[in-house]
């Protein structure tokens, strides 16, 4: 039983490790995009390590199993929902007209919002931006 | 694909709501398995148009293999992904080259492009900005050199094999 409580303790270490880094990225990245980059990180692997690393250690130390079922439960609902803030809130920032950082490559959506706006109707302007 | 017909997908939702009972209580008492089971009855009458409208097809043995197959696949991408990200943020020189790329998808229902771009969402590196169509714009934060050509195709080509190819065989039997 007690190999399952270290596994446990093992993955709250990487999870906090990970969390640490999105920390670490929130503040070296240089624009809002690239910080949302890292902080999508820190809801992947660094709660997912916390939260079943949670449920192995509890289990490891003899609680409920049950403890291990609900806490892939609470993950699972973690890893659905999470994107979609992620993405909002992205698309939010685009949205509104937050700049992309200087050293940006490419942006592909600005070029088919543009065409898109041309295909559409040419004479309705000052809508959009 | 058309709708099912409304006992499939009422006995769908009814399926996949006890099923959630089953593991958020935890427990194969009685009593919780009967309360569980009038529970997803109940809620399932006023929940299943907008749950689901392929019903019960959603449970072939093959598509329900394929989605099992998919998880560990799915956080071994993310594992890898997230060491890419890790290793850009401890680098001292910050070695990152964002852009907004266009990936092209396979998948044809609004469930299976939902999917992949939580999956591009999920895995860091890549976040979904907006999808038209079957056109995804994805905030990727290393755009390889041979994605930055002129040519549309051809960027539309290697962002695609990058980004969605690698979740697409797996969701496209799981949702077509």
């Amino acid at each position: 039983m007690n190999a399952l409580s270290i596994t446990g303790e093992v993955l709250v270490f990487i999870g906090t490790f990970f969390y640490f880094l999105s920390t670490l990225g929130l503040i070296r990245m240089p624009d809002v995009y690239n910080r949302m980059q890292t902080s999508t990180k820190s809801a992947t692997l660094g709660s997912l390590g916390v939260i079943i690393g949670t449920g192995l250690w509890a289990v490891g130390k003899g609680y409920s199993p049950a403890w291990i079922v609900q806490t892939v439960i609470v993950a699972t609902f973690l890893l659905l929902t999470n994107p979609i803030s992620a993405h909002t809130l992205i698309r939010a920032a685009y949205k509104t007209g937050i700049p992309m950082w200087a050293g940006s490559v490419v942006d592909k959506y600005d070029e088919h919002l543009k065409a898109k706006a041309q295909a559409e109707e040419p004479e309705e302007e000052g809508d959009e931006e | 694909m058309g709708e099912a017909s409304k006992l499939s997908r009422y006995l769908y939702t009814v399926i996949v709501l006890f099923v959630i009972w089953i593991m958020l209580t935890a427990s194969l008492d009685p009593q919780e398995l009967e309360f569980g089971f009038i529970a997803s009855l109940i809620i399932a009458a006023f929940t299943y148009p907008i749950f689901t409208t392929a019903g019960l097809s959603n449970l072939h043995p093959k598509k329900v293999a394929y989605a099992i197959a998919y998880i560990p696949y799915f956080l071994w991408a993310m594992i890898v992904a997230n060491l890419d990200v890790a290793y850009r943020v401890l680098h001292p020189k910050r070695p990152i080259r964002p852009g907004i790329v266009k990936c092209r998808t396979v998948l044809r229902t609004d469930t299976g492009k939902l999917s992949l771009a939580n999956s591009i969402t999920l895995t860091p590196g890549t976040i979904t900005l907006d999808v038209d169509g079957d056109e995804y714009f994805v905030h990727w934060i290393w755009v390889p050199d041979e994605a930055l050509t002129d040519n549309e195709e051809e960027h539309v080509k290697v962002s695609s094999a990058n980004i969605t190819k690698p979740f697409e065989k797996f969701l496209k039997v799981i949702f077509g």
